[in-house]
């Protein structure tokens, strides 16, 4: 297993590199500056500026700064934002990021596992049509429809819950679920098929015509296959909570990682974009990585190779 | 790591239960109302604040902290932009000609570090923000001033050639290029505000883009509200000074500032009773609020300037009468009514409305007849033969609403086909710059109350003209208003370089500026103010 994990973390390194490369080359080569203003600066003061941020060398020589820096752990100060260096919004950010991400992604778990299990052993009674066609809704409506409407019925109409802001739990409410609900919709779907591949499995028939209680069945020896899929849907869905909280964020107004990340693009605050996107990348590889050994973990028939 | 997830996931339902009882117990008493008997205002303020370095910002929402925190000579009067108002200066005067200014400092101004407020602190100040290698981009505000311009091109490094003076701790003296009897309206602008320079000194020196003394820790000012707290993309707090010379005024006992960027969700957080004042509202709610809360949504005059830039290098709109067809061929009070919605005026010149003594120019009618028959005799007959052209704008859907109903307008009327094209913010100004466009989607909003601030953009060589016309005769004008002796002679200099410029037409202008904005009807003292500059020490609520 060592050798597997190490395997997998040397190939993450080099994933990351190549990002970190591909992604400064990009970024270089777009048109515009994070020093374009709308009011004209003078190009002797332009220059001076440039210089300040290291724009005055070549491409590959800003690169190999850069990639030190980077190796370092320092990406640099904000182009755009004052006093403030791409390590302190990442440090400020993340972990408001990361608190939405583990509350949504916990909440969609904790809805849509069980949902997709009782719709599994209910299947074809309204146990099963109900949670489904909710999840069938749940997944076709886009957070930024499903965010207002939350905030419209728990904020304005209910007065129960604050509709933006970041200041407390009651705040951490309507974004989490917004994302939430989504998620739990696509749990639903995948731990509800698991289940029922696992209920027709020859072994279950045995299990039964030997008397094994249902209960037994479904939990002893159907729950650990079943759940394979939606396991493997865990490092997709943790990327994708946090790449897309940016929607969520905006009508929440969470100050996480994703709006730094539009913002950064748009304001092309070029060392920003480069750390955001180094994180991201880390992210997915390690959740990828923690996804196959807990898939190797739940799945005999899967081997560390 | 499951136990201590288990454990968060049931503290999460908890609080969620909690919370909600919470709230449905307290009866909804709403955020507003509490902070209103606070004395605490609760503003929506668009964006991330980038800095609340005044030499080194440029934008809206850091003005609007900024102004809290820092006070300049000259403060903003509560309801006349044109009246200078005392700030750290109790008074001033200038020679006959007003190329010499004097202010004397008042002696009850502090930073909020203990130190005074000297005389010295503003010609540091303006040392700083004029030294070339610090960056600002509104150092030229500053040209005003004798030898600020060569200063802060590099062409000299001794400040002593710059017309300011400390005589001595109290009294400051400023020479400037030319006669400029709104001088101390200009002064208005944060661009002129002071530094504290033993703040500035230890925290990076003079010339430190990077300086930290304007963060949270280091913030040193010496305005009617001092910096409290600021966390990033959630809000800025500022709360009383009391060591500030006119606290007795102020009457707020502070004021949080909310970055919102999304309007929509700016206009939620109104209604939910959790802003007093918004920074805009939502284009397509506007007819909707007008008849809803009509004593809560404000639309106000605002000095800007909505217009397209055309590249007068460019074939065809090399030709003027190309320009003048274009300019007369879309219908502006039916853009503003049917699209803008925002009580925005049809711009019949450039230099928008709202400046006392500058007769607004009505030069630029909506005439289609007119327009098809210059258009004919600039060699396009109905339209035929004119070649596509695009319509450059930055990426917004307002933005797009607009070109959109000019390109049909322009369909109708002269028969010609113009395509739309968007770019992300920071491409399309290099575009603008570099003159890569041909007609380009621009705003520009008054620094002073002056029709300067807005003609003096197209002379030959300003950095922000951006459409390749240069005129002898307009140039001689400005610079010619700029030595007047008189403010007749200034204006009515002004007016004729105006005449030029709506004849040449390098410029089409379709609207002037409103602010729209939703008010809590508990607040007063927050007056319509073309500039919207609101000195927050007049501003408070009704119940306190």
């Amino acid at each position: 297993m060592l050798k597997f994990v190490a395997g997998r973390l040397l190939q993450g390194i080099l994933v990351l590199l190549a990002i970190y490369a591909v992604t400064f080359f990009l970024v270089a080569a777009t048109p515009g500056s994070p020093f374009s203003s709308e009011r004209a600066i003078r190009p002797e003061i332009l220059a001076q500026i440039e210089a300040f941020y290291g724009y005055d060398k070549p491409v590959f020589e800003r690169f190999m700064t850069s990639l030190g820096n980077a190796l370092s752990g320092e990406f640099g100060p904000s182009a755009v934002y004052a006093n403030r260096s791409v390590t302190d919004i990442i440090a400020e950010s993340f972990p408001v990021s990361l608190k939405l991400g583990a509350l949504s992604l916990l909440l969609a778990m904790a809805l849509g596992i069980p949902a997709g299990i009782i719709a599994a052993v209910k299947r074809n009674t309204w146990l099963d049509y109900v949670p489904m066609s909710a999840a069938m809704v749940g997944i076709c409506l886009p957070t930024f429809v499903m965010g207002p409407m939350l905030a419209l019925v728990f904020g304005i109409i209910l007065k129960l819950l604050p509709v933006a802001g970041w200041f407390g739990p009651e705040f951490w409410i309507l974004p989490a679920a917004t994302l939430g609900l989504v998620y739990a919709a696509y749990f639903a779907r995948l731990t509800r098929g698991g289940m029922l591949e696992m209920l027709n499995q020859d072994w279950v028939r045995t299990a039964r015509a030997k008397g094994v209680k249902e209960t037994t069945i479904i939990w002893r020896h159907c729950l650990k296959g079943g759940l394979m899929p939606a396991v493997t849907f865990l490092g997709p869905a943790l990327a994708g909570i946090i790449s897309g909280s940016f929607v969520v964020e905006t009508i929440f107004q969470v100050p996480g990682l994703g709006q730094w990340f539009v913002r950064g693009a748009l304001n092309r605050d070029d060392f920003l974009i480069l750390g955001l996107t180094v994180l991201f990348a880390t992210l997915i590889v390690i959740m990828n990585l923690l996804v196959d050994i807990v898939q190797v973990a739940l799945n005999p028939r899967l081997k560390y190779e | 790591m499951a136990n201590s997830k288990i454990q968060s996931f049931t503290r999460f339902l908890l609080v969620a239960l909690l919370g909600g009882l919470i709230a449905a117990c307290s009866g909804g008493e709403r955020e507003t109302d509490r902070a209103a008997a606070e004395g605490i205002l609760l503003f929506g303020n668009g964006t991330e604040p980038k800095g609340l370095d005044p030499h080194l910002v440029t934008g809206v929402p850091e003005n609007h902290i900024i102004s809290s925190l820092i006070e300049g000579l000259i403060a903003y009067h509560p309801t006349d932009d044109l009246i200078p108002a005392p700030g750290v200066a109790e008074s001033w005067e200038s020679n006959d000609d007003y190329t010499v200014w004097t202010f004397k400092l008042r002696d009850d101004a502090v930073w909020t570090n203990g130190d005074p407020v000297a005389a010295g602190d503003f010609a540091y100040s303006w040392q700083r923000i004029l030294t070339p290698i610090l960056g600002s981009e509104y150092a030229p505000m500053l040209y005003v001033i004798k030898g600020a311009q060569s200063f802060h091109a590099g062409d000299t490094e001794d400040f002593s050639t710059v017309g300011v003076r400390a005589i001595d701790e109290k009294t400051l003296e400023v020479t400037l290029e030319g006669p400029t009897p709104y001088f101390p309206n200009m002064l208005k602008h944060y661009s002129f505000f002071p530094v504290n320079p033993r703040a500035v000194e230890e925290h990076g020196g003079m010339t430190d883009r990077q300086s930290g003394w304007s963060t949270v820790e280091n913030f040193v000012g010496n305005g009617p509200f001092k910096l409290k707290s600021w966390v990033t993309n959630q809000m800025i707090e500022v709360e009383r000074n009391t060591d500030y010379w006119d606290n007795e005024t102020t009457k707020l006992n502070g004021i949080r500032f909310f970055p919102i960027e999304n309007p929509s969700t700016e206009e939620t957080m109104y209604r939910s009773g959790r802003l007093h004042l918004t920074s805009t509202v939502p284009q397509d709610k506007i007819p909707s609020l007008q008849e809803s809360v009509p004593d809560q949504l404000r639309i106000e005059p605002y000095l800007g300037s909505y217009f397209y830039r055309v590249n007068v290098t460019r074939a065809p709109f090399d030709n003027p009468k190309v320009r003048q067809a274009l300019a007369v061929s879309f219908d502006k009070q039916l853009l503003v009514d049917k699209v803008t919605k925002g009580g925005q005026a049809p711009a019949t010149g450039f230099v928008p409305a709202g400046i006392p003594g500058y007769d607004v120019s009505t030069k630029v009618q909506y005439d289609p007849e007119l327009g098809k028959k210059l258009l004919a005799e600039a060699g396009f007959p109905n339209g035929e033969g004119f070649p596509t052209s695009e319509i450059l704008i930055n990426t917004s859907e307002g933005h797009r609403k607009i070109a959109e109903a000019m390109q049909a307008m322009w369909k109708e009327n002269l028969n010609i086909d113009v395509g739309i094209y968007n770019q992300e913010w920071k491409v399309y100004l290099d575009s603008q710059s570099s003159l890569d466009y041909d007609l380009s989607r621009s705003g520009w909003i008054g620094d002073y109350v002056h029709p300067t601030t807005f003609l003096e953009l197209f002379t030959s060589g300003n950095g922000n003209n951006d459409t390749g016309w240069t005129n002898p005769q307009y140039d001689a004008l400005i610079s010619q208003a700029q030595l007047a002796q008189t403010e007749e002679a200034r204006i009515n200099a002004l007016q004729d370089a105006e005449e030029i410029l709506l004849t040449d037409l390098p410029v089409l202008p379709i609207y002037w500026y409103t602010r729209v904005y939703m008010k809590d009807t508990q607040l007063r003292g927050w007056e319509p103010k073309v500039l919207d500059n609101h000195p927050y020490k007049y501003v408070y609520f009704e119940t306190n």
